[in-house]
Protein backbone atom coordinates (compact mmCIF):
# COMPACT_ATOMS: atom_id res chain seq x y z
CA UNK A 1 0.00 0.00 0.00
CA UNK A 2 2.68 2.52 0.91
CA UNK A 3 4.70 1.73 -1.66
CA UNK A 4 1.92 2.13 -4.22
CA UNK A 5 1.19 5.93 -2.48
CA UNK A 6 4.87 6.85 -3.15
CA UNK A 7 4.30 6.40 -6.45
CA UNK A 8 2.23 9.25 -6.16
CA UNK A 9 4.99 11.48 -4.08
CA UNK A 10 6.74 12.58 -7.45
CA UNK A 11 3.26 13.48 -9.16
CA UNK A 12 2.55 15.61 -6.40
CA UNK A 13 5.54 17.30 -6.17
CA UNK A 14 5.50 18.10 -9.70
CA UNK A 15 2.38 19.56 -9.62
CA UNK A 16 3.07 21.86 -6.51
CA UNK A 17 6.16 23.04 -8.56
CA UNK A 18 4.23 23.55 -11.63
CA UNK A 19 2.03 25.60 -9.22
CA UNK A 20 4.71 27.62 -7.78
CA UNK A 21 6.18 28.85 -11.48
CA UNK A 22 2.46 29.94 -12.35
CA UNK A 23 1.85 31.50 -9.08
CA UNK A 24 5.31 33.34 -9.68
CA UNK A 25 4.15 34.52 -13.18
CA UNK A 26 1.14 35.66 -12.15
CA UNK A 27 2.70 37.98 -9.28
CA UNK A 28 5.46 39.52 -11.50
CA UNK A 29 2.78 42.28 -13.11
CA UNK A 30 2.11 43.32 -8.95
CA UNK A 31 5.36 44.05 -8.95
CA UNK A 32 6.64 45.03 -12.55
CA UNK A 33 3.95 46.41 -14.19
CA UNK A 34 2.67 49.92 -14.04
CA UNK A 35 -1.42 50.30 -12.86
CA UNK A 36 -3.03 53.20 -13.71
CA UNK A 37 -6.47 52.31 -13.44
CA UNK A 38 -9.24 53.77 -15.01
CA UNK A 39 -13.29 53.75 -15.22
CA UNK A 40 -13.48 53.01 -19.47
CA UNK A 41 -10.12 50.56 -19.09
CA UNK A 42 -11.71 48.68 -16.42
CA UNK A 43 -15.16 48.35 -18.66
CA UNK A 44 -15.95 45.00 -20.10
CA UNK A 45 -15.42 44.75 -23.53
CA UNK A 46 -17.90 45.29 -26.24
CA UNK A 47 -16.86 46.57 -29.36
CA UNK A 48 -16.26 49.84 -27.86
CA UNK A 49 -20.33 50.66 -26.55
CA UNK A 50 -21.06 50.75 -22.95
CA UNK A 51 -22.17 46.82 -21.71
CA UNK A 52 -26.24 46.35 -22.37
CA UNK A 53 -26.81 44.16 -19.91
CA UNK A 54 -24.70 41.49 -17.37
CA UNK A 55 -23.00 38.81 -19.18
CA UNK A 56 -24.88 36.30 -17.08
CA UNK A 57 -27.33 35.78 -19.49
CA UNK A 58 -29.65 33.14 -20.65
CA UNK A 59 -27.99 30.36 -23.11
CA UNK A 60 -28.66 27.51 -25.88
CA UNK A 61 -30.23 24.65 -23.61
CA UNK A 62 -28.30 22.93 -26.02
CA UNK A 63 -25.46 23.22 -24.26
CA UNK A 64 -27.26 21.68 -21.31
CA UNK A 65 -28.22 18.45 -23.13
CA UNK A 66 -24.38 18.19 -24.47
CA UNK A 67 -22.93 18.04 -20.88
CA UNK A 68 -25.62 15.49 -20.00
CA UNK A 69 -24.60 13.59 -22.83
CA UNK A 70 -21.12 13.63 -21.79
CA UNK A 71 -21.87 12.46 -18.59
CA UNK A 72 -23.18 9.18 -19.83
CA UNK A 73 -20.87 8.49 -22.32
CA UNK A 74 -18.03 9.32 -20.24
CA UNK A 75 -18.93 6.76 -17.74
CA UNK A 76 -19.43 4.93 -19.88
CA UNK A 77 -15.91 5.21 -20.81
CA UNK A 78 -14.48 5.07 -17.13
CA UNK A 79 -16.62 1.86 -17.01
CA UNK A 80 -14.17 0.60 -20.29
CA UNK A 81 -11.21 0.80 -18.54
CA UNK A 82 -10.87 -1.89 -16.35
CA UNK A 83 -12.46 -3.92 -18.66
CA UNK A 84 -10.49 -3.65 -21.56
CA UNK A 85 -7.04 -3.94 -19.46
CA UNK A 86 -8.79 -6.94 -18.03
CA UNK A 87 -10.14 -9.16 -20.93
CA UNK A 88 -7.89 -11.66 -20.77
CA UNK A 89 -9.15 -12.25 -17.32
CA UNK A 90 -12.65 -11.63 -17.38
CA UNK A 91 -13.35 -14.69 -20.47
CA UNK A 92 -16.61 -15.00 -22.55
CA UNK A 93 -19.21 -13.88 -20.13
CA UNK A 94 -17.04 -10.53 -19.14
CA UNK A 95 -17.32 -9.97 -22.92
CA UNK A 96 -20.66 -10.92 -23.86
CA UNK A 97 -21.47 -8.89 -20.89
CA UNK A 98 -20.11 -5.60 -22.20
CA UNK A 99 -21.56 -6.41 -25.98
CA UNK A 100 -24.70 -6.05 -24.30
CA UNK A 101 -24.14 -3.03 -22.10
CA UNK A 102 -22.91 -1.58 -25.18
CA UNK A 103 -25.33 -3.01 -27.25
CA UNK A 104 -28.21 -1.67 -24.98
CA UNK A 105 -26.06 1.82 -24.83
CA UNK A 106 -26.03 2.13 -28.93
CA UNK A 107 -30.05 1.56 -28.75
CA UNK A 108 -29.99 4.65 -26.19
CA UNK A 109 -28.16 6.42 -28.62
CA UNK A 110 -30.04 5.86 -31.81
CA UNK A 111 -32.92 7.13 -29.65
CA UNK A 112 -31.70 10.08 -28.56
CA UNK A 113 -30.01 10.86 -32.12
CA UNK A 114 -33.36 10.21 -33.60
CA UNK A 115 -34.97 12.75 -31.25
CA UNK A 116 -32.94 15.55 -32.74
CA UNK A 117 -31.17 15.73 -29.29
CA UNK A 118 -27.24 15.88 -31.77
CA UNK A 119 -28.86 18.65 -33.87
CA UNK A 120 -27.52 22.16 -34.30
CA UNK A 121 -28.53 23.87 -36.94
CA UNK B 1 14.15 12.67 12.85
CA UNK B 2 17.63 12.26 11.11
CA UNK B 3 16.48 9.32 9.85
CA UNK B 4 13.24 10.52 8.48
CA UNK B 5 15.10 13.54 6.86
CA UNK B 6 17.58 11.05 5.34
CA UNK B 7 15.09 8.62 4.25
CA UNK B 8 12.43 10.97 2.60
CA UNK B 9 14.06 14.38 2.42
CA UNK B 10 16.83 13.28 0.08
CA UNK B 11 14.47 11.68 -2.55
CA UNK B 12 12.04 14.01 -2.03
CA UNK B 13 14.75 16.67 -2.85
CA UNK B 14 16.18 14.76 -6.25
CA UNK B 15 12.31 14.33 -7.16
CA UNK B 16 11.79 17.74 -7.04
CA UNK B 17 15.29 18.92 -8.64
CA UNK B 18 14.19 16.57 -11.88
CA UNK B 19 10.66 18.22 -11.46
CA UNK B 20 12.53 21.89 -11.69
CA UNK B 21 14.59 20.50 -14.71
CA UNK B 22 11.73 18.77 -16.34
CA UNK B 23 9.65 21.79 -16.40
CA UNK B 24 12.32 24.25 -17.19
CA UNK B 25 13.05 22.68 -20.75
CA UNK B 26 9.54 21.72 -20.99
CA UNK B 27 8.88 26.04 -20.77
CA UNK B 28 12.20 26.90 -22.91
CA UNK B 29 10.73 24.00 -25.65
CA UNK B 30 7.58 25.65 -25.33
CA UNK B 31 8.82 29.05 -26.65
CA UNK B 32 10.65 27.84 -29.54
CA UNK B 33 7.56 25.27 -30.34
CA UNK B 34 5.62 28.90 -30.23
CA UNK B 35 8.06 30.61 -32.45
CA UNK B 36 8.09 27.34 -34.62
CA UNK B 37 4.32 27.57 -34.90
CA UNK B 38 4.51 31.28 -36.14
CA UNK B 39 6.97 30.69 -38.43
CA UNK B 40 5.13 27.46 -40.55
CA UNK B 41 2.31 29.71 -40.68
CA UNK B 42 4.40 32.88 -42.42
CA UNK B 43 6.30 29.97 -44.86
CA UNK B 44 2.76 28.97 -45.61
CA UNK B 45 1.50 32.56 -46.64
CA UNK B 46 5.13 33.05 -48.05
CA UNK B 47 5.99 35.52 -44.82
CA UNK B 48 8.85 36.12 -43.14
CA UNK B 49 7.57 35.74 -39.47
CA UNK B 50 9.58 36.24 -36.68
CA UNK B 51 13.28 38.07 -37.91
CA UNK B 52 13.81 40.33 -35.91
CA UNK B 53 15.13 39.33 -32.39
CA UNK B 54 18.26 37.45 -32.28
CA UNK B 55 19.40 34.78 -35.05
CA UNK B 56 16.32 34.12 -37.75
CA UNK B 57 14.20 35.98 -34.74
CA UNK B 58 14.81 32.35 -32.65
CA UNK B 59 14.12 34.75 -29.20
CA UNK B 60 11.04 36.20 -30.16
CA UNK B 61 9.30 34.39 -27.52
CA UNK B 62 11.70 35.32 -25.20
CA UNK B 63 11.07 39.12 -25.92
CA UNK B 64 7.22 38.17 -25.88
CA UNK B 65 7.93 36.99 -22.47
CA UNK B 66 9.77 39.73 -21.18
CA UNK B 67 6.91 42.38 -22.75
CA UNK B 68 4.00 40.30 -21.39
CA UNK B 69 5.82 40.69 -17.74
CA UNK B 70 5.98 44.55 -18.11
CA UNK B 71 2.04 44.67 -19.13
CA UNK B 72 -0.38 46.34 -16.88
CA UNK B 73 -2.66 43.83 -15.50
CA UNK B 74 -6.18 45.24 -16.38
CA UNK B 75 -8.75 42.96 -13.98
CA UNK B 76 -12.39 44.47 -15.25
CA UNK B 77 -14.32 45.94 -12.82
CA UNK B 78 -17.78 43.65 -12.81
CA UNK B 79 -15.26 40.27 -13.03
CA UNK B 80 -15.00 38.09 -10.28
CA UNK B 81 -11.03 39.01 -8.71
CA UNK B 82 -10.56 35.86 -7.32
CA UNK B 83 -11.83 33.62 -9.98
CA UNK B 84 -10.45 35.83 -12.66
CA UNK B 85 -6.89 35.06 -11.41
CA UNK B 86 -7.13 31.52 -10.73
CA UNK B 87 -8.31 30.45 -14.19
CA UNK B 88 -5.05 30.96 -15.96
CA UNK B 89 -3.11 29.86 -12.61
CA UNK B 90 -5.11 26.12 -13.21
CA UNK B 91 -4.65 26.02 -16.54
CA UNK B 92 -0.92 25.94 -16.71
CA UNK B 93 -0.72 23.71 -13.32
CA UNK B 94 -3.02 21.16 -14.78
CA UNK B 95 -1.36 21.75 -18.43
CA UNK B 96 2.61 21.07 -16.81
CA UNK B 97 0.61 18.26 -14.44
CA UNK B 98 0.20 15.84 -16.92
CA UNK B 99 3.87 15.81 -18.00
CA UNK B 100 4.49 14.26 -14.86
CA UNK B 101 3.90 10.34 -16.25
CA UNK B 102 5.14 11.49 -19.87
CA UNK B 103 7.93 8.40 -20.32
CA UNK B 104 10.39 9.68 -22.90
CA UNK B 105 12.90 6.99 -22.67
CA UNK B 106 12.83 4.06 -21.06
CA UNK B 107 12.58 4.80 -17.45
CA UNK B 108 13.16 8.64 -18.15
CA UNK B 109 9.69 9.73 -16.32
CA UNK B 110 8.92 11.68 -12.95
CA UNK B 111 6.96 9.04 -11.47
CA UNK B 112 6.08 5.59 -13.78
CA UNK B 113 2.59 5.31 -12.14
CA UNK B 114 0.87 1.97 -13.63
CA UNK B 115 -2.83 4.13 -14.16
CA UNK B 116 -0.73 6.73 -16.35
CA UNK B 117 -3.18 6.93 -19.55
CA UNK B 118 -6.01 7.77 -16.78
CA UNK B 119 -4.08 10.48 -15.09
CA UNK B 120 -3.24 12.12 -18.62
CA UNK B 121 -7.16 11.38 -19.26
CA UNK B 122 -8.04 12.98 -16.00
CA UNK B 123 -5.66 15.95 -16.05
CA UNK B 124 -7.16 17.08 -20.16
CA UNK B 125 -10.85 16.43 -18.47
CA UNK B 126 -10.01 18.83 -15.95
CA UNK B 127 -8.63 21.95 -18.43
CA UNK B 128 -11.87 22.45 -19.07
CA UNK B 129 -12.50 23.99 -15.83
CA UNK B 130 -9.61 26.17 -16.46
CA UNK B 131 -11.54 27.88 -19.24
CA UNK B 132 -15.30 28.09 -18.03
CA UNK B 133 -13.78 29.68 -15.18
CA UNK B 134 -12.03 32.14 -17.16
CA UNK B 135 -14.90 32.68 -19.10
CA UNK B 136 -17.33 33.37 -16.45
CA UNK B 137 -15.82 35.43 -14.49
CA UNK B 138 -14.94 38.12 -16.86
CA UNK B 139 -18.10 39.30 -16.72
CA UNK B 140 -18.36 39.83 -19.76
CA UNK B 141 -20.41 38.44 -23.07
CA UNK B 142 -17.41 37.41 -26.01
CA UNK B 143 -15.78 35.55 -23.28
CA UNK B 144 -18.74 33.54 -21.76
CA UNK B 145 -20.27 32.77 -25.11
CA UNK B 146 -16.24 31.68 -25.86
CA UNK B 147 -16.38 29.66 -22.71
CA UNK B 148 -19.89 27.82 -23.52
CA UNK B 149 -18.50 26.80 -27.05
CA UNK B 150 -15.37 25.79 -26.09
CA UNK B 151 -15.95 23.45 -23.21
CA UNK B 152 -18.88 21.88 -25.20
CA UNK B 153 -16.91 21.28 -28.04
CA UNK B 154 -13.91 19.74 -25.44
CA UNK B 155 -16.31 17.23 -23.79
CA UNK B 156 -17.59 15.96 -27.27
CA UNK B 157 -14.15 14.93 -28.72
CA UNK B 158 -13.49 13.79 -25.07
CA UNK B 159 -15.76 10.86 -25.81
CA UNK B 160 -14.41 9.60 -28.79
CA UNK B 161 -10.79 10.24 -27.33
CA UNK B 162 -12.01 7.86 -24.63
CA UNK B 163 -12.82 5.02 -26.56
CA UNK B 164 -9.51 5.54 -29.23
CA UNK B 165 -7.72 5.08 -25.85
CA UNK B 166 -9.64 1.85 -24.82
CA UNK B 167 -9.41 0.54 -28.27
CA UNK B 168 -5.35 0.81 -27.68
CA UNK B 169 -5.24 -0.43 -24.23
CA UNK B 170 -7.07 -3.61 -25.04
CA UNK B 171 -4.23 -4.18 -27.82
CA UNK B 172 -1.88 -3.92 -24.45
CA UNK B 173 -3.44 -4.94 -21.83
CA UNK B 174 -2.00 -2.37 -19.88
CA UNK B 175 -3.14 0.97 -18.12
CA UNK B 176 1.26 1.85 -17.92
CA UNK B 177 2.24 4.18 -20.38
CA UNK B 178 5.69 2.55 -20.73
CA UNK B 179 4.04 -0.30 -21.10
CA UNK B 180 2.12 0.80 -23.80
CA UNK B 181 5.15 1.77 -25.49
CA UNK B 182 7.10 -1.29 -25.12
CA UNK B 183 4.61 -3.45 -26.39
CA UNK B 184 4.80 -1.44 -30.08
CA UNK B 185 8.88 -2.05 -29.74
CA UNK B 186 10.39 -3.78 -32.93
CA UNK B 187 9.76 -1.43 -35.83
CA UNK B 188 7.29 1.03 -37.52
CA UNK B 189 4.95 -2.53 -38.48
CA UNK B 190 4.44 -2.97 -34.92
CA UNK B 191 2.77 0.49 -33.95
CA UNK B 192 -0.88 1.06 -33.30
CA UNK B 193 -1.13 3.40 -36.03
CA UNK B 194 -1.47 0.35 -38.44
CA UNK B 195 -3.81 -2.15 -36.87
CA UNK B 196 -5.74 0.83 -36.11
CA UNK B 197 -5.31 3.58 -38.89
CA UNK B 198 -8.92 5.01 -38.43
CA UNK B 199 -8.47 5.29 -34.68
CA UNK B 200 -4.96 7.18 -35.45
CA UNK B 201 -7.15 9.48 -37.41
CA UNK B 202 -9.90 9.93 -34.84
CA UNK B 203 -7.61 10.42 -32.63
CA UNK B 204 -5.31 12.99 -34.00
CA UNK B 205 -8.23 15.19 -34.99
CA UNK B 206 -9.62 14.86 -31.88
CA UNK B 207 -6.30 16.20 -30.46
CA UNK B 208 -6.88 19.42 -32.72
CA UNK B 209 -10.63 19.93 -31.41
CA UNK B 210 -9.58 19.28 -27.90
CA UNK B 211 -7.00 21.53 -27.81
CA UNK B 212 -8.89 24.63 -29.77
CA UNK B 213 -6.84 24.21 -32.68
CA UNK B 214 -7.77 25.08 -35.97
CA UNK B 215 -9.75 24.26 -37.99
CA UNK B 216 -11.60 23.87 -34.76
CA UNK B 217 -10.61 27.15 -32.92
CA UNK B 218 -14.19 27.78 -32.62
CA UNK B 219 -13.80 29.27 -28.99
CA UNK B 220 -11.08 32.13 -30.39
CA UNK B 221 -13.15 32.46 -33.63
CA UNK B 222 -11.79 36.31 -34.14
CA UNK B 223 -14.79 37.20 -36.64
CA UNK B 224 -17.67 36.57 -34.26
CA UNK B 225 -15.83 36.26 -30.56
CA UNK B 226 -13.25 38.37 -30.81
CA UNK B 227 -10.71 36.31 -28.47
CA UNK B 228 -13.25 33.43 -27.00
CA UNK B 229 -12.46 32.89 -23.08
CA UNK B 230 -9.18 35.61 -23.37
CA UNK B 231 -10.76 38.86 -24.16
CA UNK B 232 -10.45 40.18 -20.97
CA UNK B 233 -7.28 39.27 -20.06
CA UNK B 234 -3.89 41.19 -20.46
CA UNK B 235 -0.28 40.52 -19.20
CA UNK B 236 0.90 37.68 -18.00
CA UNK B 237 -2.68 35.87 -17.07
CA UNK B 238 -2.85 35.82 -20.95
CA UNK B 239 0.09 34.82 -21.49
CA UNK B 240 -0.62 31.97 -19.03
CA UNK B 241 -3.71 30.82 -20.98
CA UNK B 242 -1.70 30.82 -24.49
CA UNK B 243 1.47 29.30 -22.86
CA UNK B 244 -1.62 26.10 -21.35
CA UNK B 245 -2.78 26.08 -24.28
CA UNK B 246 0.73 25.12 -26.07
CA UNK B 247 2.21 22.73 -23.20
CA UNK B 248 -1.89 20.70 -23.41
CA UNK B 249 -0.86 20.62 -27.75
CA UNK B 250 3.01 19.35 -26.39
CA UNK B 251 1.26 16.89 -24.49
CA UNK B 252 -1.53 15.49 -26.49
CA UNK B 253 0.97 15.43 -29.13
CA UNK B 254 3.22 13.09 -26.90
CA UNK B 255 0.19 10.92 -25.98
CA UNK B 256 -0.49 10.54 -29.71
CA UNK B 257 3.30 9.41 -29.78
CA UNK B 258 2.90 6.90 -27.01
CA UNK B 259 -0.53 5.41 -28.44
CA UNK B 260 -0.16 4.92 -31.75
CA UNK B 261 3.76 5.88 -32.89
CA UNK B 262 5.74 3.79 -30.87
CA UNK B 263 6.75 6.45 -28.55
CA UNK B 264 10.65 6.21 -28.06
CA UNK B 265 11.80 2.93 -30.03
CA UNK B 266 13.26 3.92 -33.48
CA UNK B 267 11.11 3.26 -36.72
CA UNK B 268 13.38 0.44 -37.98
CA UNK B 269 15.56 -1.98 -35.31
CA UNK B 270 18.78 -1.77 -37.66
CA UNK B 271 22.11 -0.20 -36.70
CA UNK B 272 22.26 3.22 -37.87
CA UNK B 273 19.12 3.97 -36.22
CA UNK B 274 19.40 2.00 -33.03
CA UNK B 275 22.27 4.63 -32.44
CA UNK B 276 19.93 7.50 -32.00
CA UNK B 277 19.02 8.36 -28.18
CA UNK B 278 15.56 7.22 -27.59
CA UNK B 279 14.75 10.25 -26.03
CA UNK B 280 15.66 11.84 -29.50
CA UNK B 281 13.02 9.35 -31.31
CA UNK B 282 10.31 10.29 -28.89
CA UNK B 283 10.72 14.13 -29.32
CA UNK B 284 11.20 13.88 -32.99
CA UNK B 285 7.81 12.40 -33.23
CA UNK B 286 6.22 14.95 -31.28
CA UNK B 287 7.60 17.75 -32.93
CA UNK B 288 6.80 15.72 -36.72
CA UNK B 289 3.09 15.83 -34.89
CA UNK B 290 3.28 19.50 -34.20
CA UNK B 291 4.42 20.38 -37.60
CA UNK B 292 1.24 18.89 -38.97
CA UNK B 293 -0.66 20.76 -35.94
CA UNK B 294 1.32 23.93 -37.78
CA UNK B 295 0.35 23.05 -40.77
CA UNK B 296 -3.46 22.52 -40.17
CA UNK B 297 -3.45 25.97 -38.90
CA UNK B 298 -2.49 27.57 -41.80
CA UNK B 299 -4.24 26.11 -44.61
CA UNK B 300 -7.28 24.68 -42.90
CA UNK B 301 -10.50 27.07 -42.94
CA UNK B 302 -12.56 27.11 -39.83
CA UNK B 303 -15.56 24.68 -39.05
CA UNK B 304 -18.63 25.91 -38.37
CA UNK B 305 -20.40 25.08 -34.69
CA UNK B 306 -22.78 22.92 -36.10
CA UNK B 307 -20.51 21.00 -38.14
CA UNK B 308 -18.12 20.59 -35.36
CA UNK B 309 -20.54 18.68 -33.23
CA UNK B 310 -21.77 16.61 -36.41
CA UNK B 311 -18.55 15.53 -36.73
CA UNK B 312 -17.74 14.49 -33.16
CA UNK B 313 -21.26 13.12 -32.11
CA UNK B 314 -22.53 11.56 -35.39
CA UNK B 315 -19.29 10.67 -36.90
CA UNK B 316 -16.20 9.88 -34.81
CA UNK B 317 -18.58 8.64 -31.81
CA UNK B 318 -19.93 6.41 -33.84
CA UNK B 319 -16.83 4.73 -35.70
CA UNK B 320 -15.03 4.44 -32.62
CA UNK B 321 -17.60 2.46 -30.48
CA UNK B 322 -18.18 -0.12 -33.76
CA UNK B 323 -14.36 -0.29 -33.18
CA UNK B 324 -14.09 -1.09 -29.90
CA UNK B 325 -17.09 -3.70 -30.31
CA UNK B 326 -14.87 -4.98 -33.29
CA UNK B 327 -11.39 -4.97 -31.10
CA UNK B 328 -12.50 -6.49 -28.15
CA UNK B 329 -14.28 -9.21 -30.41
CA UNK B 330 -10.89 -10.04 -32.85
CA UNK B 331 -9.34 -9.99 -29.47
CA UNK B 332 -11.61 -13.02 -28.08
CA UNK B 333 -12.66 -14.99 -31.02
CA UNK B 334 -8.81 -15.30 -32.33
CA UNK B 335 -7.84 -15.58 -28.76
CA UNK B 336 -5.05 -12.90 -28.85
CA UNK B 337 -6.04 -11.26 -25.92
CA UNK B 338 -2.97 -10.18 -24.17
CA UNK B 339 -2.92 -11.89 -20.42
Amino acid sequence: MEDLLLEYLPIIIFMGISGIIGLVLLVIPYFAAPSKPDAAKLSAYECGFNAFDDARMKFDVRFYLVAILFIIFDLEVAFLFPWAVSLGDVGMLGFWSMMVFLGVLTIGFTYEWKKGALEWE
Amino acid sequence: MVDILVTYGIPAAIIAAQSVFLLVCLLVFVAFILYADRKVWAAVGYRKGPNVVGPFGLLQSFADLAKFMFKELIIPAGANKGVFLIAPLLSTTLALSAWAVIPMADGVVISNVNVGILFIFAISSLEVYGIIMAGWASNSKYPFLGALRSAAQMVSYEVSMGFVIVCVLMTVGSLNLSDIVNSQAGGFWNWYFLPHFPMFVIFFISTLAESNRPPFDLPEAEAELVAGYAVEYSSSPYMMMFMAEYVAILSLCALTTILFLGGWHAPIDIAPLTWVPPFVWFWAKVIFLFFIFAVIKAIVPRYRYDQLMRLGWKVFLPISLFWVVATASFLVFTGTVPQ
